[in-house]
């Protein structure tokens, strides 16, 4: 049957089980909305800026595991998609990204509403298409989500020009993708695994290392088994946070700038690192030359380009980390059944644990002002842990990392790679589209929300209770933070100096607002917030502003050489730490 | 070191572009870089002369493979190889030396490919020694421009690629 180019677009979603689209609509791009106007397969979430849609799209793959779908017009449409999608390629989150474009005959002519988006976001995409004729357009579509989807995932923008949309084509779904310059990598090199394997039975002090790849490769039940047959206790990347229960004994917490001291530790000391879908990110390793001195280097990843692009590795292992994982187990356990994993980590886990004890994460309560630390245990006793979890960035995103106990993958959104203030609501409104029933919170600060609070008219109009947490210090908090430890306390610019109302906002929007201003009022605020079920809730806390994210590792320096906020207080002071 | 790295791409538009902003986008450097059809008219071999350490070089491999146009790397450096390159020279020689020009193209096995009043242009194919030696024998002579096509390399026959 021929259809028009806009048709094949909307069939095309649909064969690839599409039911959510994120996007805002403009000239180039109306063929393709006229026919999602009576669609009843497919829903469009109509958001207030394109920033959110690609951000709502992300979360909702995160959430999901299934691929994100945005829809923008040309211009101005297109290129505010740009910081969604570069947050999306540096976390390696698979969303499609549809554009307008002016029509083929005006591309170069700087038509109206023109922008060279392809080569725009080549940089930031896995991929990107324009599709020059319709007869491709099908094609393209499959192999995008194809692209996005396997290997090392992440975004791929295809833009489509207003004739390609209106122009006929025999509709032909093709059944196989071939691309003879992309074969990812599945199956880890045998030979590689039985050295990794060998490597773990000789290590004395071995620590696992999870990123983001664990979880997108859906392999936390093939690391827990590694952990506990093994007895090697895991840290867990920013990304990572959700791959292993955050409450396990064998659970270290994060590593690196604002990571746990003890995780830390742990690198620095240990003989064998298992390093597993991560990277080392610089914020991971600080300086790079004294990052686990000791260890031989396990690294199981992917992505051939993230082995020894930072680090040294003895055992490289490419690979999809959840076979690979089941493999390495397989042969330990086949190999060595009789080793005595808990004899011979005994003495690191003691180790370990005293690090524990030296400095845990930790916090001063205080009775007269809001800790922010405070207001996040609060979230996450009252929801029992069971949320997802999106946060913008800042002090606020350190803070939930550190007292958020995530215990299931796919339940945190958070901006690692590119760090994008603004990520956050949107995001956790994606993933609220996704799971209509699930409680979506997200932890904000005051200066991150005001990057997509428009979002909150989006989700008035469906209905979608994300409930967001603002952690308002009238800061950019971690501006602030670093003006007062490494700038002689110059605040140039981190006081936000006016705040909004964000009660008086969210009313005028259709949604909840709530304020907690003591202590005490935190618990109350979070029980009434999760009640809400039909729209969005705001929550402002006005927390202690002076509070900072400890312990910190300055820039520059090698991890274990760590701030804990002490070295000003009294004695007096240290002892009334509140430790959980 | 230096590293010819001879990249089998798709013949498509914008995958130029995509291997040229890969190196930019990562700080590596472009030597020289050439681009021509194949046997095959849906595929163009790339030849890139760079420069960095084992690691740089092992990243450029590797994020070239990454791109989904890119088909095939290959280190030429690490196996043997023929490269050739050609250049364009106008010189502007006076009178008296005109006929030392000619000899010295001669000796290059050099062509004149056009010829003015006051200039020849000269061809000279060869690897890279060669055309700069030329190079430097016609300065004095006064070189009015010269234009290189940069390195194109092949494996030799019977190496494994
Ligand atoms: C889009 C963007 N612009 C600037 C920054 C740099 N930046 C990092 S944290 C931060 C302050 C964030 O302030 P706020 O949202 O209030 O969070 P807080 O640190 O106070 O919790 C800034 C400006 C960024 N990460 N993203
Ligand atoms: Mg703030």
């Amino acid at each position: 049957m021929k259809m028009l180019g806009a048709q094949i677009v909307i069939e095309c979603l649909k064969k690839e089980g599409v039911k959510h689209i994120f996007g805002y609509p403009g000239g180039v791009v109306l063929n393709i909305f006229d026919f999602l106007y009576d669609d009843k397969d497919i829903q469009l979430i109509l958001t207030r800026h394109e920033q959110g849609a690609v951000h709502a799209a992300d979360g909702y793959a995160r959430s999901t595991g299934k691929p994100g779908v945005a829809l923008v017009t040309s211009g101005p449409g297109a290129t505010n998609t740009v910081t969604g999608i570069a947050t999306a390629y540096m976390d390696s989150i698979p969303i499609i990204v549809f554009s307008g474009q002016v029509p083929t005959k005006l591309i170069g002519n700087d038509a109206f509403q023109e922008a060279d988006i392809v080569g725009i976001t080549r940089p930031c995409t896995k991929h990107n298409y324009l599709v020059k004729d319709v007869k491709d357009l099908a094609r393209i579509i499959r192999e995008a989500f194809y692209i996005a989807t396997s290997g090392r995932p992440g975004p791929v923008l295809i833009d489509l020009p207003k004739d390609v949309t209106s122009d006929k084509t025999q509709f032909v779904w093709p059944e196989h993708v071939s691309l003879r310059g992309y074969n990812p990598k599945y199956e880890g090199n045998k030979w590689m695994i039985k050295q990794a394997a060998h490597a773990i039975q000789k290590a004395k002090r071995a620590v696992i290392i999870a990123g983001g790849g664990v979880i997108h490769s859906a392999a936390t039940k093939e690391l827990k088994e590694l952990a506990e047959y093994t007895q090697i206790p895991v840290i867990m990347t920013l990304m990572g946070l959700g791959a292993f229960p955050g409450t396990h004994k064998l659970a270290l917490g994060m590593p690196g700038m604002h990571g746990s001291y003890y995780a830390n530790m742990a690198i620095q000391n240990s003989d064998l690192l298992i390093a597993v879908g991560m990277r080392f990110d610089d914020r991971v390793t600080g300086r790079i030359n004294d990052f686990a001195p000791h260890a031989k280097i396990i690294h199981i990843d992917i992505d051939p380009s993230s082995i020894r692009k930072n680090v040294r590795v003895d055992i490289p292992i490419v690979g999809d980390a959840r076979r690979v994982l089941k493999g390495l187990v397989n042969v330990l356990k086949e190999e060595e059944a009789k080793n005595q994993w808990d004899e011979i980590r005994k003495a690191w886990l003691k180790q370990i644990n005293k690090w524990k004890k030296e400095h845990p994460l930790s916090y001063e309560y205080d009775e007269n002002v809001i800790k922010p630390q405070f207001v996040v245990e609060k979230l996450y006793e009252l929801t029992k842990g069971d949320a997802i979890v999106a946060t913008e960035v800042g002090q606020n995103q350190m803070w939930a990392a550190q007292f958020f106990k995530l215990s299931r993958p796919r339940s945190w959104l958070t901006s690692g790679g590119l760090g994008t203030m603004g990520y956050g609501f949107p995001a956790a409104m994606g993933a609220q589209v996704a799971h209509p029933d699930k409680t979506v919170i997200d932890i904000a600060g005051d200066g991150s929300i005001q990057m997509n609070i428009q979002e909150l008219a989006t989700c008035v109009l469906y209905k979608l209770p994300v409930k967001v947490a603002i952690l308002n210090n009238g800061y950019l908090g971690m501006v602030r933070q670093w003006q007062e430890l490494f700038f002689k306390e110059r605040y140039s610019y981190s006081h936000l100096d006016t705040v909004p109302d964000f009660v008086k906002v969210a009313e005028a929007y259709g949604a909840v607002g709530l304020r907690a201003e003591h202590p005490s009022e935190v618990e109350p605020v979070i029980k009434e917030a999760l009640k809400v079920k039909d729209r969005p809730v705001f929550m402002d806390f006005i927390v202690d502003w002076k509070e900072k994210v400890f312990p910190m590792v300055p820039a520059g320096a090698a991890i274990h050489e760590m701030m804990f906020g002490e070295e000003k207080k009294s004695k007096k002071e240290q002892k009334l730490r509140a430790v959980k | 070191m230096r590293h010819t790295i001879s990249v089998l791409v798709e013949n498509k538009f914008g995958v130029l572009t995509r291997v040229a902003g890969l190196f930019s986008g990562r700080g590596y450097n472009i030597e020289s870089l050439s681009v021509g059809e194949t046997i095959d008219p849906q595929l163009s071999i790339m030849t890139i002369v760079t420069t960095g350490d084992d690691q740089i070089i092992e990243q450029i491999t590797k994020q070239l493979n990454k791109l989904i146009d890119v088909i095939k790397v290959v280190d030429l450096t690490e196996i043997d190889h023929v490269e050739r390159e050609m250049v364009l020279v106008k010189v502007a020689p006076k009178q008296e030396d005109k006929a030392e020009v000619l000899r010295l193209t001669e000796i290059f096995r050099g062509r004149v490919v056009d010829s003015s009043p006051r200039t020849y242009t000269v061809e000279i194919t060869g690897d890279e020694k060669k055309i700069e030696a030329f190079i430097e024998l016609m300065k004095p002579f006064g070189i009015k421009e010269f234009v290189r096509t940069g390195k194109i390399a092949i494996a030799r026959e019977g190496v494994k690629k």
